[in-house]
């Protein structure tokens, strides 16, 4: 087994909402709660799970835009938060990040040339006058013409500025690139062109990825692996292949039957999901899905509702966190 | 690229299907091709010229009326100030006491002051301390105000507060009487006015900026400058600012305006240019004792106030108008 390029080790990140008069905290946000989760390099895994479950904030932590409230982050088997600022900013260097929305993602004031040039300048990845020649490879890189450096982000289409957003994370000649759903503010037409881009920059640069997306049907091209996110903590980890034939949590089966079939011969029985999504604020005991579980037979006062399933390997590779699969 | 689009839209296999296609293909109705991504042949003209921003919005001022006549009429005003000595029939401070108080002649196109100057080249002779005064205190207001509203919105916290805080505790004095107890500390003269006038202004700048930073901030181009390593010096002056100048451009402008009444205010209350130097507002202060005898003693230099004031304003809700993307006229 190789080593992971990155390891999240019980990795939280906690907002506060509230304090009271002494400035103690009274409420808490547990956006992301005690998620472990190893990525290999050269692989592309799939992060997974609905608006608010905590998918971008763990992208966020691995490019260092919030700091942990707990756990730690293992970037080649060095904890990133115990590192100097300047070591830090080394190693950060590896971990890239592609926004979600590339309409905000570009300054508007400056030119596309600028954008990707900045970063290799500031960094000194290399040499001055070397700089112009590497602007335009990875605009060519990312299927854009390199005449197109002197113009604005405002005058390129929602793909393209992607492609841009792309190019500048590829000047740092980053390792890892968290892709924060790349592509769920473009164009359906769009999506597959920016999709194939990825898969072919990561052969290319020998990327690894930490692909986020909000449902299973995008991951499902680009991932290796999968892991589903549920008010941020993981429910479900396992090989794309595994995950999509043999789905072992509630929630995933969930999500999968979401994926609009086009063929009805083939269509399933669509799980709709009842209640509401629990608040990630001050969360209950128990497990944070077993409000809307419809797989648990009306058990009250069960493990369900006071204990935190662990997540636990029922098959190699595959790792659930429900009662209904204790380890195997 | 149609092709492939359409043939492969009827067979999209399904997830519950195992095929090795279901793999392949990504299940949102679209099915991707093989090999080479598809990079579209991005054809140019499809694609609006690179427009310049400031070209942009000088075509829109160029047609609100009243702020392109103000910018021309500002215009007039520089090359009044630059040309001053020039243009002057009389030496504005050559007293004359037998032609004190004369109405305006075909000598004296605006009549003569109480000690037989003329005014018209005292207006002239204004025109340039009124101009530099406002432009100094508006510099001085405007560099302090955009390091401290930067420095309070991008650091946020206590440093947020402690700076904002003072700017509310001067905000809280009206800013004349602010300027006047400033005056009485530094002493009389036009360069202790524009450090006055220059000092109480400093806090509605650091106000917008800091609003307006604290806005931008959130953009997710400022998250990705702090990910590809950039210092927070750069990102403030590379990736904020920028994106903030529009709306400081607009404040300066109308920031000219004020700085130019609290002049002639200073300049009323004796507290400005020392006579006999010409100023607007000391002009209006000396000349109001005959403001019955003489109205046009006070008419001509009031005008030259309201006119000068009148034009920045203009000139600053034009541009306000222009680099408003939702007020533009098209």
């Amino acid at each position: 087994m190789t080593e992971p390029l990155i390891s999240l080790r019980h990795l939280s990140k906690f907002f506060t909402m509230d304090r009271d008069l002494l400035g103690r905290t009274t409420s808490v946000l547990k956006a992301v709660d005690d998620l472990s989760l190893d990525i290999y390099p050269g692989e592309t895994f799939g992060l997974v799970g609905e608006s608010g479950c905590g998918k971008t904030t763990v992208g966020k932590l691995l490019v260092d835009l919030y700091t942990p409230s707990a756990g730690e982050i293992l970037y080649q088997g060095v904890d990133l938060a115990k590192l100097r600022p300047a070591e830090r900013r080394r190693y950060c260097r590896d971990i890239q990040l592609i926004f979600q929305d590339p309409y905000a993602s570009l300054n508007p004031r400056m030119t596309v040339g600028d954008i990707i040039a900045e970063p290799i300048r500031v960094n000194r990845l290399q040499p001055v006058e070397k700089i112009d020649d590497r602007v335009g490879y990875l605009l060519n890189a990312v299927g854009l013409s390199a005449n197109y450096r002197n113009r604005f982000p405002h005058e390129f289409s929602g793909g393209q500025r992607q492609r841009v957003g792309i190019a500048r994370s590829l000047a740092m000649e980053p390792k890892l690139i968290v892709c924060d759903e790349p592509v769920s503010a473009l164009d359906v037409s769009i999506q597959a062109q920016v999709l194939n881009l990825l898969d072919d920059l990561s052969e290319e640069f020998g990327l690894t990825y930490l692909f986020i997306a909000h449902g299973l049907n995008v991951v499902k091209h680009i991932s290796d692996r999968v892991g589903v996110m549920y008010l941020g903590r993981l429910v479900e980890v396992a090989s794309k292949r595994e995950l999509y034939s043999n789905p072992l949590h509630p929630y995933t089966k969930a999500l999968l039957s979401a994926i609009p079939v086009t063929n009805p011969a083939l269509r399933t029985e669509r799980i709709l999901l009842e209640g509401d999504v629990s608040s990630p604020i001050d969360p209950k005991p128990g497990c944070r899905f077993a409000s809307r579980c419809y797989a648990r037979s009306g058990c009250a006062g069960c493990a369900c509702d006071t204990e935190m399933p662990e997540l636990v390997e029922v098959s190699p590779g595959h790792f659930v966190s429900c009662y209904l699969h204790p380890g195997a | 690229m149609s092709e492939w689009n359409q043939s492969s839209l009827d067979e999209v296999p399904t997830m519950g299907s195992e095929s090795q296609k279901a793999d392949e293909t990504f299940a949102m109705g679209i099915a991707l091709p093989d090999g080479e991504i598809p990079v579209p042949d991005y054809d140019e003209t499809l694609h609006e010229k690179p427009e310049n921003q400031w070209l942009e919005m000088w075509r829109s001022l160029r047609a609100n009326r009243a702020a392109l006549v103000s910018l021309i009429f500002i215009v007039f005003l520089v090359l009044v100030a630059i040309l001053g000595p020039y243009l002057t029939p009389y030496n504005p401070i050559e007293t004359d006491m037998s032609s004190a108080l004369q109405t305006p002649s075909a000598q004296h196109w605006f009549g003569t002051d109480q000690l037989g100057m003329d005014i018209f080249s005292r207006v002239i002779a204004g025109t340039r301390v009124s101009l530099t005064v406002g432009l100094l205190a508006v510099s001085i207001a405007l560099t302090t105000g955009i390091i401290l509203g930067a420095i309070a919105g991008y650091a946020g916290g206590w440093v947020d507060t402690v700076i904002m805080r003072v700017m509310d505790m001067m905000l809280a004095i009206p800013s004349i009487l602010l300027a006047i107890t400033l005056m009485a500390a530094l002493g009389k003269g036009i360069d202790k006015a524009v450090i006055a006038i220059g000092l109480v202004s400093i806090p509605e700048y650091a106000r917008i900026v800091r609003g307006n930073i604290l806005s931008i901030k959130e953009n997710d181009y400022i998250a990705a400058a702090h990910v590809v390593g950039l210092s927070d010096a750069r990102i403030i002056f590379r990736h904020v600012l920028p994106n903030a100048l529009s709306v400081i451009i607009v404040r300066a402008t109308l920031g000219i305006s004020s700085a130019i009444l609290d002049t002639a205010a200073l300049g009323f209350l004796g507290l400005g240019v020392q006579p006999p130097q010409p100023e607007w507002g000391d002009m209006l202060g000396r000349a109001r004792g005959f403001i019955f005898q003489a109205p046009h003693t006070l008419l001509y230099p009031g005008m030259a106030i309201t006119a000068t004031v009148l034009a920045f304003n203009l000139l600053g809700d034009g541009l306000r108008d222009a680099l408003d993307p939702r007020a533009r006229i098209k």
